[in-house]
């Protein structure tokens, strides 16, 4: 040991090593703040009103920008011409297939994590499913697509072709109606959807009423509740935050996702928004894709315009995520 | 005890009161049928998996049973060329290739950058400053893929061209890459090590950390030659669910790693992966209910069948340590 002592070594060894540990973790937040910022440097020409952008960068008075938001790109239809394209049909579609991904997919999700909790008996069937349900939650996205495509879009072949369909129920104006088989219409694509985001809601609801004190089932069943009513009075009430928590980070996983869709084949270019359950639509992530994937400089900005919409959406799920975890959170036991 | 399990064991009296006015009969009937049909949900996980390999594996064999085509030069060949030429051939290993080195670059980011950053937060932040970063590293993992195959093709592209311009004179890095979208990928994985990582860190208990600090060890010491063996199921747990995330990656590879399958291993060049021939094949690239459409679904099984195993095996180690600590 050449002048240094072992002690001095070792504490030396442990300064480098947190100065590692700093520089990996600010490295992770460094990156994170330069893919927010080249998105919202590129997003920016599309997103702000020319004298509000002329105001901050140019040679603009602040005094006279008279509106910020270039509320067009949300209003208009997608389109050839960069300038004239907007993303209303994306966003309409988003929240639509959004919307119907949610109201299948939480009942069953949130039911199955019921079951697995409250009433299945632990033998090795129900490790099966709980095997199985940890591994769905690893395969890939397009990969449901693929079982969309085949069981909802194209239903099997068993009633015709997705262009010329068989079955159809409801007037065709009414919101409800449906054609069998689903074709790329909203429905299609809600169901995938529910595909890809069930694995994740039946395992954060699990994990929501594991964490619910068991001493408050035993209360109830000890009083003579049936395991039904301890589980739906009891244990789901008290387990709802986290739930839904859960939920809504589910359904912003399902809001991002454009790969399954993009296998059932919705269209990029749509000029109007979807009447019923089985319109086209399309949604933002595909919209981006399309956008992204072109060589002009012009469609970059407005897929980073796109990206910042569908960046500050998913902002809000979360925040809405976090009010709920705060505000209905009550101390149990 | 708090107001909360006092109104629980209020409602409970009720309950059993309504319960005892009805007839047993009636409840124990209703009770039947609510357990059915949460076990009927419960069985439509099965169901799923059931439906994918079933269609996976009928369009596989109907792929295969097309003229010129054989399992051995599908599973074997190192020709991928679906698209282009007079001679069509499907062997898998290109598109294999490519997926694995998309992989490797986003393993090759995403592990070191995770665990350190995963031994940082459970050893040497204070809970404050776990409380700050945790949530804004885990805000990574919220950001959809089609995000990330944007900064790989229009940022990363751009950077790694320009640096090496500036130090070599040639951007050496194609305008389509693997590196880009496999640094991409390695940021979107990242998260899911660092996370899971130390949630494995966590659970280590107390005593093995104070017994080493008691023989006189720095943080260091106790961080890499106590904490991360004892946490290492929990960490290999993390890094094979993070590869099966990256190895079923879509959006990014399909904007940024380019469309051309070959045999390479230069994180410079264009490559085609498994999920990006999908992507191509299924936007409309190929006529319908032709060879190519079907064999999409051949690579589909492959690559359903590769992330399938990883997530067992990730799945056995994160059992292994839950049963080891808790």
């Amino acid at each position: 040991m050449s002048g240094i002592s072992l002690r001095t070594k070792r504490i030396l060894k442990n300064r480098a090593f947190l100065a590692l540990c700093l520089f990996s973790t600010s490295a992770t937040i460094l990156i994170l703040a330069l893919l927010l910022m080249s998105i919202m440097v590129q997003g920016s020409h599309f997103l702000f009103s020319s004298e509000a952008l002329s105001a901050v960068f140019g040679h603009g008075e602040l005094s006279q920008v008279t509106k910020i938001i270039r509320w067009e790109f949300l209003s208009n239809f997608a389109s050839r011409f960069p300038e004239k394209a907007g993303i209303y049909a994306a966003v309409i579609g988003s929240l639509w297939v959004c919307v119907i991904c949610a109201l299948l997919a939480l009942p069953l999700g949130i039911g199955t994590a019921i079951y697995l909790e409250e009433f299945a008996p632990k033998n090795r069937w129900t490790a099966l499913i709980d095997f199985n349900i940890r591994n769905l939650a690893g395969v890939p996205s397009i990969v449901y697509g693929i079982l969309g495509l085949t069981a909802f879009t194209r239903m099997f072949g068993l009633f015709g072709s997705d262009k010329n369909s068989a079955l159809s129920f409801g007037p065709d104006n009414a919101w409800w109606h449906i054609q069998l088989p689903f074709g790329q219409g909203l429905l299609a694509g809600g169901l995938t959807l529910m595909l890809v985001v069930l694995p994740i809601v039946i395992i954060s609801s699990r994990e929501a009423l594991r964490a619910v004190p068991s001493s408050l089932r035993q209360a109830s069943l000890a009083i003579g509740a049936t395991p039904w009513q301890t589980a739906s009075k009891i244990t789901l009430p008290a387990a709802i935050p986290s739930i839904l928590t859960g939920a809504i980070l589910a359904m912003s996983r399902a809001m991002g996702e454009a790969a399954p869709l993009l296998v059932l084949g919705i269209p990029v270019f749509i000029a109007n928004t979807p009447d019923n359950l089985n319109d086209n639509f399309t949604v933002l992530p595909f919209q981006i894709f399309n956008w992204a994937g072109r060589p002009q400089e012009s469609f970059h900005q407005l897929a980073a315009s796109a990206i910042v919409v569908l960046l500050v959406v998913l902002v809000c799920f979360n925040g809405v995520a976090v009010y709920l975890r705060q505000k209905l959170r009550k101390p149990l036991a | 005890m708090s107001a909360l399990s006092a109104k629980a064991a209020s409602s409970a009296v009720e309950l059993a009161r309504k319960g005892v006015a009805r007839s047993r009969h009636v409840r124990d009937g209703w009770e039947f049928a609510i357990r059915g049909m949460l076990g009927c949900t419960a069985l439509i996980s099965i169901a799923i998996t059931v439906g994918i390999i079933t269609i996976l594996l009928r369009e596989t064999i109907a792929f295969i049973q097309m003229p010129d085509i054989t399992l051995t030069d599908f599973l074997f060949g190192t020709t991928w060329s679906p698209l282009l030429g007079a001679e069509k051939h499907f062997g898998i290993w290109p598109l294999i290739c490519g997926t694995f080195l998309v992989s490797v670059v986003a393993a090759m980011t995403a592990i070191p950058l995770g665990l350190i950053t995963a031994i940082y937060l459970s050893e040497y932040a204070t809970n404050r400053k776990r409380a700050i970063l945790k949530p804004i590293i885990e805000i990574l993992a919220g950001v959809p893929t089609v995000v990330y195959g944007f900064f790989a093709l229009l940022v990363i592209t751009p950077a790694l061209q320009g640096a090496c311009n500036f130090l070599f004179g040639t951007p050496i890095f194609s305008g389509y890459n693997a590196g880009a979208a496999g640094i991409a990928v390695g940021i979107m994985i990242l998260p899911i090590v660092a996370s899971l990582s130390e949630d494995a860190m966590q659970s280590v208990p107390r005593s093995l950390r104070e017994g080493a600090y008691a023989l006189g060890s720095t943080k260091f010491d106790v961080s890499v030659k106590v904490v991360t063996p004892a946490a290492l199921s929990g960490i290999m747990a993390s890094c094979f669910l993070a590869i099966t995330r990256a190895i079923g990656e879509t959006m990014v590879v399909a904007l940024a790693a380019g469309g051309l399958a070959h045999m390479t291993l230069n994180p410079a060049d264009q490559v085609q992966t498994m999920t990006a021939y999908m992507v191509q094949i299924f936007l409309g690239d190929a006529p319908a209910f032709g060879v190519e459409n079907l064999s999409s679904y051949a690579v589909a099984m492959v690559l359903f069948m590769v992330t399938l195993v990883l997530s067992i095996i990730g799945n056995i180690l994160l059992n292994r340590y839950r049963e080891v600590y808790e």
